[in-house]
């Protein structure tokens, strides 16, 4: 009885089977590049935003400090983003007349709200709280990057749970005194880790076990 | 259960079953007891209903076959879901950002709740403008901070998306300003003849601001009239007050001071007004410490088991008809009153007030008779009498002047509306809140009558029954869109403090009266604000007003206690001979979750399950299975009612505990326009319920007819087997003797024994010392009221499933209560003991090590966390759970569609989605707020800083959280009680939750 299949087809299944395997982690290498990618995580994209405000003009060139328009970054959750009434503050009597101002004057006047698109924003699922992180030495330079080189706003870092995990395991790596919360360009007076863990015991930042059990931020 | 006629229950089986083996110790349910081949099913199989394919009536598409097959597909895609983008998201910041409010932190703001028009004191929590969270008020006396089902469950009453939206005239959509231009038309047309034309029908009002509006429009039209009715409210209790004193008086009770309390078809510990600080009071005095106690004991007779019957060291089981007769041979018994012949054929009365009094007599001056809403006057009246001859006024027993703006008899009140509807005088009716069409009593036909009324006005939360037959519907305001006050039940004032703007453009009774005074256009808060700067003298108002609204009471109005005289003559009467003739008696009681039909169209309080009976969505004929057995019925079945020749077909279901040759009927069911939850929902019992009768009554005639019906009760969800030492208890004297005799055969394995890593829960990394979360329930003080079931709910967004799936066991409450019976199915009084269940959190957890996925993973503080996000939905958890608190989302129960309720959500909790399990996590959020608000004071957490929603609402405080690291901690020092023991211990599973052991406290005198 002749052979139904050619010889030559044992070469092809085996190009098919060994194929599959590599086609297969080819396609799980596509995955975790594209999960990564900046394209997901809109790491470094500008973003549309009503008012083009320049972190770096009122940070980097006037030396404003966060805290003057992100009032509960110390106190609660959400670092807040100034109501129109802060940006009055100046802006009702300089650049009274910029044509780029007007959203912002017609929201005081009209008593609208600016409707700004978020930059830096994370799921849903995760409870990240701003106050805890800023009176334990984590800088905003930490996570927000040189705002005072951002003309436009845009997110530094990517955000995702592996970044966050990487100083919930390592904090001694990241941290700093408290009074460089706000400052941009920090640079530790030492050896960083050194330093680092001795704030770890100043500020008594608690155990890894803990800082990376789930419920730490997912509830 | 199943439809299968073998599952089905047989009481001769039961009794069969009894005797051969000697009667088990405690059971869940009747099945249970007859062992019958469906309950062994149940058992077996765990989660029976939820298992898709089971039930022969879910939709065949949904098969086991295709559930598995898309499974399969989503478990296949689950790590897909990761890789999409963040939508984007924008920020609206404040144009002018509030004082005092941060953004992210949440503020809290007293107000009132009021239940038939007294008051209750709450804090509300508001996010950013939305209040999303009742608490009690810890300054209130009437809340003393706990919380109860109506006023907790209220906040989704605020958001209901059925509520009415709009004036309406006739139907079409009208406006406020078209309404009070024709109503100053028709108040001029009235103004001529002194207002003889007008007639106002309110709810029972305490409101003195509401009072002094009332007051004045009587002044400006003097022939017009305020008729009152509150379908539930204390009628026999006014009525009683007039008999024993001649002149109203409000009566309450000081639990903390009394040794022997004999409730007389009282309800006090859940339900009525005061009945958290009863609760309060009651449970203080039933706490045990090592070697001592000075423990209250409790006597009821109730013909229907309830939350206060459980706790009851002696429940009598009694026709609510024949309280009257225990009522006079207590009075007899303790000499207040002269008592007329024995004429009562069940023996056991007269044994019973034989020993109750002798019990009363020891404890003179420390002892209460309180008799329950739903008695006669007669027995308020000897209650009157007994306490006063046991000299319990003024030490438990108080009075004061009425708190209602008008103590009138609401009945005849309304009877007199009735009569001037018939006669045509009434031109303007007036319906300020309130259903009367449909809860006034049957007889009255008020749907046909008031339509006699030429123009009627309706002032509502929905367009319900009564709107449909009035041409003018107003939308109501809810008590947090607008300012008001009221009184608690000693008279104490709360303001009512406004948390969120009208969101349907709705107003108050308050500033509809006000449109009927001489300067109609006052907004409320000018009102009531004007109404107390006239009752405050002093220059300082502004900073008295202030605090009085801060504080949510105004300090020193409580009524000044006095002591009235009784008129003896009113207790000669005695009641004559009832006999049931071969007939049943039949009782009218408000639902316990939906009251008198106002809350029907609450999911929270329409999936609660209720207490004892553990019924949802629905309401039933309550009967003893002897009665059962004698009509040949069975849970479930049709039967046909027939009172005074008024008929009803009604599921029954057997209720062991209760009374036999009575029935109970919960009214407040059965709308037919409530709103889409309330529509449909159980059976209208207010036909039945007359002028005569308006509590109970004999002469009801039941008889079986064709059909069946499916409740939904939660009894046998999560059913664990009552066989395996769940329910530890004693009495207190044995404990004093032996206090481990309370945990009688039940075993605890070693904590070497097993396989579990261990886990250091003392100290970190760094050798700090951590906090380890756990949870003590004390069962001698939990009274099963279920208040924490809908805190639970509120604080951790939890869905409502409906009907259908509560039936299919997939109802979400995360914390359920379990109750069990205990005693034989022939005996016509078995005790109940209620256990609320929230997640264990292991030490030793089976869910954690099943997880494919590391959803579920153990905290460095001991907690099980749950994250929702990783949950990919196997159930393994679930299956492995052996308390059974996991809850699955078989489908998508969350509302993220209608705007109303998307303000509801706590934002500090995620709300979860089709396909995830979910369970309690001892309130993490709140736990991690707290410890971060320690933390950045440097400092550690103090004990009782962090309450879990559930310990923050409990009445009876059962339920105490803390760190059981901390050896002086409240937790720990429950824990460290002989009384302490965890659920089924013997599997090791080492429960952060334990339980404290409940103990009676018998009468010794007392034989069975």
């Amino acid at each position: 009885m002749s052979q139904i299949f050619h010889r030559s087809t044992n070469t092809y299944s085996r190009i098919v089977i060994f194929g599959a395997v590599f086609f297969l982690a080819f396609l799980t290498w596509v995955f975790t590049v594209l999960d990564r990618s900046s394209y997901a995580t809109r790491q470094h994209q500008v973003r549309e935003q009503p008012v083009p405000f320049s972190h770096a003009h009122h940070v980097g060139a006037l030396g404003i400090d966060c805290r003057y328009c992100h009032t509960t970054v110390e106190t609660s959750s959400f670092a807040n983003i100034p109501p129109t009434k802060t940006c009055m503050n100046c802006h009702s009597q300089i650049w009274i007349t910029s044509p780029t101002l007007e959203p912002v004057r017609a929201s005081y006047r009209d008593g609208k709200s600016l409707d700004w698109t978020r930059v830096h924003d994370l799921p849903d699922y995760v409870y990240f709280n701003h106050s805890i992180h800023v009176a334990k030495g984590v800088g905003c330079e930490t996570c927000h990057g040189r705002v005072d080189k951002m003309p436009l706003m845009y997110q530094q870092n990517a955000l995702q749970m592996e970044w966050c995990l990487n100083c919930h395991r390592n904090t001694e790596k990241y941290i700093r005194p408290k009074e460089f919360i706000t400052t941009m360009g920090y640079e530790p007076a030492g050896d960083q880790e050194e330093i680092g863990r001795r704030l770890q015991k100043e500020y008594n930042i608690q155990g890894v076990r803990l800082l990376t059990s789930c419920s730490t931020c997912h509830r | 259960m199943s439809n299968n006629p073998e599952n089905h229950l047989d009481l001769a089986t039961v009794r069969d079953r009894l005797r051969s083996t000697g009667g088990r110790k405690y059971w869940r349910s009747l099945d249970e007891l007859a062992a019958t081949p469906g309950f062994a099913d149940l058992l077996h199989r765990e989660f029976p209903r939820q298992a898709i394919g089971w039930s022969d009536d879910e939709n065949p598409g949904e098969g086991r076959r295709n559930f598995l097959k898309l499974m399969g597909a989503s478990l296949a895609l689950a790590g897909l879901t990761a890789c999409t983008r963040q939508p984007t998201e924008h920020i609206v910041p404040y144009v002018r950002q509030p004082e005092e409010l941060i953004p992210g932190r949440p503020l809290f703001f007293a107000s009132a709740a009021t239940l038939g028009g007294v008051a209750n004191g709450v804090l509300v929590e508001s996010h950013e403008g939305r209040p999303t969270k009742i608490e009690g008020n810890p300054e209130h006396p009437a809340t003393l901070g706990a919380c109860d089902i109506f006023s907790q469950a209220s906040v989704l009453q605020l958001y209901d998306p059925d509520r009415a939206q709009a004036p309406t005239l006739n139907g079409e959509i009208s406006g406020w300003g078209s309404f009070f231009g024709s109503l100053r038309a028709m108040l001029t047309a009235q103004k001529a003849k002194n207002g003889a034309g007008l007639r106002i029908l309110t709810e029972t009002i305490t409101s003195p601001t509401v009072a002094e509006q009332l007051k004045g429009i009587q002044k400006l039209y003097p022939a017009a009239k305020w008729h009152q009715w509150e379908p539930a409210g204390p009628h026999s209790a006014r009525a009683a007050s007039m008999q024993a004193f001649g002149q109203p008086q409000n009566t309450y009770y000081d639990f903390s001071k009394a040794d022997v309390v004999v409730a007389l078809d009282s309800d006090f510990l859940a339900s009525g007004v005061a009945s958290l600080r009863y609760a309060r009071q009651f449970s203080a005095r039933r706490r045990v410490s090592e070697g001592k106690t000075n423990m209250n004991r409790l006597y009821v007779a109730e013909p229907m088991p309830t939350a206060t019957g459980s706790k009851a060291d002696h429940r009598m089981p009694l026709r609510a008809g024949d309280v009257e007769e225990l009522t006079w041979a207590l009075a007899t018994t303790v000499q207040a009153a002269a008592g007329g012949p024995k004429t009562n054929d069940n023996g056991d009365i007269y044994r019973w007030a034989e020993k109750i009094g002798a019990d009363l007599l020891r404890s003179k001056g420390a002892s209460v008779v309180i008799a329950g809403e739903y008695q006669s006057p007669m027995v308020h009246a000897l209650a009157h009498a007994i306490n006063a001859k046991l000299g319990n006024v003024g030490t438990t027993v108080f009075y004061t002047d009425p708190i209602e703006a008008n103590p009138t008899d609401q009945l005849a009140s309304l009877q007199d509306l009735a009569k001037d509807l018939d006669s045509g005088v009434v031109d303007v009716l007036l319906i300020l809140s309130g259903n009367p069409v449909f809860t006034a009593p049957a007889d009255l036909g008020m749907a046909a009558r008031i339509q006699k009324a030429k123009t009627r006005v309706h002032l509502s939360l929905f367009r319900d029954e009564t709107s449909q037959v009035c041409q003018w519907h107003l939308p109501e305001a809810h008590f947090l869109e607008s300012w008001g006050d009221a009184r608690a039940f000693d008279g104490t004032v709360s303001i009512q403090q406004p948390l969120i703007a009208p969101l349907y453009q709705g107003r108050s009774a308050c500033e509809i009266l006000q449109s009927l005074s001489e300067s109609p256009e006052m907004n409320p808060y000018v009102i009531v604000k004007n109404y107390w700067s006239s009752q405050h003298a002093g220059a300082d108002f502004d900073a008295w007003w202030r605090r009085a609204v801060h504080d949510g009471v105004i300090a020193g109005t409580a009524l000044p206690q006095k002591t009235p005289a009784l008129h003896g003559e009113g207790l000669t009467a005695h009641a004559q001979k009832r006999t049931l003739g071969g007939k049943l008696e039949v009782n009218f009681r408000p639902d316990p979750t939906i009251y008198d039909g106002r809350f029907a169209n609450n999911g929270w309080l329409q999936e609660l399950p209720k207490p004892i009976t553990k019924m949802t969505w629905d309401n039933a004929v309550y009967m003893n299975p002897g009665d059962a057995h004698r009509l040949g019925v069975e849970t479930g079945s049709m039967v046909e009612l027939s009172y005074e020749g008024r008929r009803l077909k009604a599921p029954v279901r057997i209720q062991p505990g209760h009374v036999d040759g009575s029935v109970t009927l919960h009214f407040g069911y059965g709308r037919t326009h409530g709103g889409r939850s309330a529509n449909g929902a159980g059976f209208d019992v207010y036909p039945l319920r007359t002028s005569k009768a308006l509590w109970q009554d004999v002469g009801l005639e039941a008889s079986k007819v064709s059909g069946s019906y499916e409740f939904a009760d939660t009894q046998m969800e999560g059913v664990l087997d009552p066989a395996r030492h769940i329910i530890h208890k004693g009495t207190i004297a044995e404990y004093l003797k032996d206090p481990e005799a309370v945990h009688d055969g039940a075993e605890a394995p070693a904590k070497s024994l097993t396989l579990y890593p261990g886990f250091n829960y003392q100290t970190d990394e760094e050798g700090r010392p951590k906090y380890a979360w756990g949870m003590a329930i004390d069962l001698n003080s939990c009274t099963g009221c279920t208040a924490c079931i809908v805190a639970c709910q509120a604080e951790n967004n939890i869905a409502v499933v409906g009907k259908d799936q509560v039936r299919r066991g997939r109802n979400m409450q995360w914390l359920r209560v379990d109750t069990y019976y205990a005693g034989t199915a022939e005996d016509p009084n078995p005790e109940f003991y209620n256990q609320p269940i929230p997640c264990m959190q292991c030490e030793n957890a089976p869910c954690e090590l099943v997880c494919p996925v590391q959803a579920t993973s153990h905290s460095a503080e001991g907690l099980n966390d749950m994250v929702y996000n990783r949950c990919v939905g196997t159930r393994y958890c679930s299956n492995n759970c052996p308390y059974k608190v996991r809850r699955f989302n078989f489908y998508l129960f969350s509302d993220y569609e209608t705007p109303s309720l998307k303000l509801l959500h706590n934002p500090d909790v995620t709300v979860r989605s089709r396909g995830v399990m979910e369970k309690c996590t001892y309130c993490v959020q709140r736990i991690n707020a707290a410890k971060m608000d320690a933390e950045k004071q440097d400092r550690r957490l103090q004990d009782g800083e962090i309450q879990t929603a559930c310990q923050a609402s409990c009445p009876t405080e059962a339920i105490i959280f803390g760190d059981i690291n901390d050896p002086n901690s409240r937790v720990s020092k429950m824990k460290s009680q002989k009384r302490n023991y965890g659920l089924l211990e013997d599997i090791n599973t080492r429960p952060r939750t334990t339980y404290l052991a409940t103990l009676r406290n018998p009468n010794p005198e007392w034989e069975s």
